[in-house]
């Protein structure tokens, strides 16, 4: 266990050192929310509307940023070696590889989302759920993101293909998520029955992604 | 059980690649004439014979070729989903063969569908694409064929990116029922006033025989494709691990 905790606190640290890309995660969080008022012009009502979207999407793809580089770095001096002949279950390993991930790229961004909701001209109940709902979400874009990662792991240019791979799986997540944001601020619309199927989506993703992408680096290493 | 080790045994002849082309050529003329003959069939029962609808008038007629699509398409990737556990439970050698040569077939229908569906939409919402959930959901399903056969082309060892290929389908097979749960939660949620639906069940025998027939036309030459493509991996396979020698020994000469 001390080893999975070591390995948990070894991706954070190097996650936010120097290198990391952490702050850049939300820098470009930032950027996508800036670009969208340009796009369609200043008007807050119709911003407050689609505000909830943006964020979202705006999340979506800055999760995607690190994505890439999860496994390769590893594979790169040899750590991802040893990682598959160490004793720990591969499958506990990549969950906790994700975890540190989340912890470093998307938990920043959580953080910064009710700043985000302030630029998009969302009210108080709407900054409450798109916050809750991106700390209940994110964690399954990470780990379907974990799955990608693993795929093209030895692909020297396997960026776009994560996304490509990647973002058809996620449509489940951004539609209940950005679901029970409009559930918590628009009337008819329930809250809480979007939010416990995006729930649900997160504790699968949670089992589907560490098996996948574990057999993933196993095919690709073997 | 007796009946499971015979289909083993079966499916075990067939890993013989040169086994595998050699009974693929004596099927394939036969498969190729039946699929015809469905055609032959089909086809004019379904834009001549078939009645025209009395509110869509003779667009109606779009559905034969629409539906079918959307049937082989979906068919496709259950086909690629069996092939992917044979590569990575049996490691069958044919079962990469046969995954990799039903992606693009899968595209292809599923793109036939997109198109004729938007072709059909054009009149009937006036609109050449409206988000409905089960266009939103083949297009999704078009992206993800397009995703797969993609990392194919990136790996170029094909034993090697068959395997990756297959974890991906089977995460696929997966999330393709969630994928489709949430876009019908999701049109539900953002519901169009004046779409219009064609409810199933209640079609005319007039219009359900055509219909079957062009499903089973597009059945056999869904068959007559998968067939063709697979011994043309193959034998892609071969050219390959003959250049690969030739350049061996090449080498080896010269040093």
């Amino acid at each position: 266990m001390s080893a999975l905790a070591a390995l948990f606190a070894r991706d954070v640290r190097l996650s936010v050192k120097a290198g990391g890309g952490a702050p850049m995660g939300v820098l470009f969080f930032l950027v996508v929310v800036t670009l969208m008022p340009f796009s369609i012009g200043p008007d807050l009502p119709l911003l407050a509307r689609i505000g909830p979207a943006v964020l979202w999407v705006g999340a979506l793809l800055a999760t995607l940023l690190g994505l890439d580089r999860m496994f390769q770095i590893d594979q790169e001096d040899g750590t991802l070696d040893i990682l598959l002949t160490g004793g720990q279950p591969l499958e506990l390993v990549v969950l906790v590889k994700a975890a540190a991930h989340w912890v470093g790229t998307s938990l920043p961004l959580v953080i910064a989302a009710p700043f985000m909701g302030l630029l998009v001209n969302l009210d108080a109940a709407g900054i409450g759920a798109v916050t809750l709902t991106l700390l209940a979400g994110t964690p399954a874009l990470t780990l379907i993101g974990t799955i990608g990662a693993a795929l093209t792991v030895s692909l020297r240019r396997g960026g776009v293909l994560i996304a490509i791979l990647v973002l058809p799986l996620t449509v489940p997540t951004l539609v209940f998520g950005v679901g029970a944001v409009l559930g918590a601020t628009t009337d008819p619309a329930p809250f809480l029955s979007p939010f416990l199927v995006l729930c649900a989506l997160t504790l699968v993703a949670g089992v589907i992604g560490p098996i996948a992408a574990a057999a993933a680096l196993r095919q690709s290493e073997g | 059980m007796a009946n499971v080790t015979a289909s083993q045994s079966t499916l075990q002849s067939l890993a013989n690649p040169t086994r595998f082309v050699a009974i693929a050529d004596r099927v394939l003329p036969w498969l190729l004439g039946l699929t015809l003959v469905l055609f032959a069939i089909g086809l004019p029962l379904a834009f001549f014979m078939a009645p025209a609808d009395y509110q869509q008038g003779q667009t109606v007629r779009i559905m034969f070729v629409h539906v079918p699509a959307a049937w082989i398409a979906m068919f496709t990737y259950v086909v690629m989903a069996a092939a992917a556990l044979g590569s990575l439970v049996w490691k069958h050698p044919l079962a990469d063969v046969s995954a990799r040569a039903a992606a693009p077939i899968g595209a292809a229908f599923t793109l036939i569908c997109l198109v004729t569906g938007s072709l059909w939409g054009r009149p009937m919402w006036g609109a050449w694409w409206v988000w409905d959930a089960r266009l939103t959901s083949m297009l999704v399903l078009f992206i993800m064929y397009l995703g797969l056969i993609a990392l194919w082309h990136t790996i170029e060892d094909p034993i090697r990116a068959g395997r990756i290929a297959a974890i991906l389908i089977l995460v696929g097979i997966i999330n393709i029922p969630i994928i489709k749960f949430s876009v019908d939660w999701w049109y539900t949620l953002h519901q169009a006033a004046s779409v219009f639906r064609f409810d199933g069940p209640t079609i005319h025998t007039s219009m359900l025989i055509p219909l079957l027939v062009m499903a089973v036309a597009f059945m056999g030459l869904f068959g007559v494709l998968h067939l063709m493509a697979m011994k043309n991996e193959i034998l892609r396979r071969r050219i390959r691990a003959i250049g690969m020698r030739a350049a061996y020994e090449g080498r080896r000469g010269v040093a």
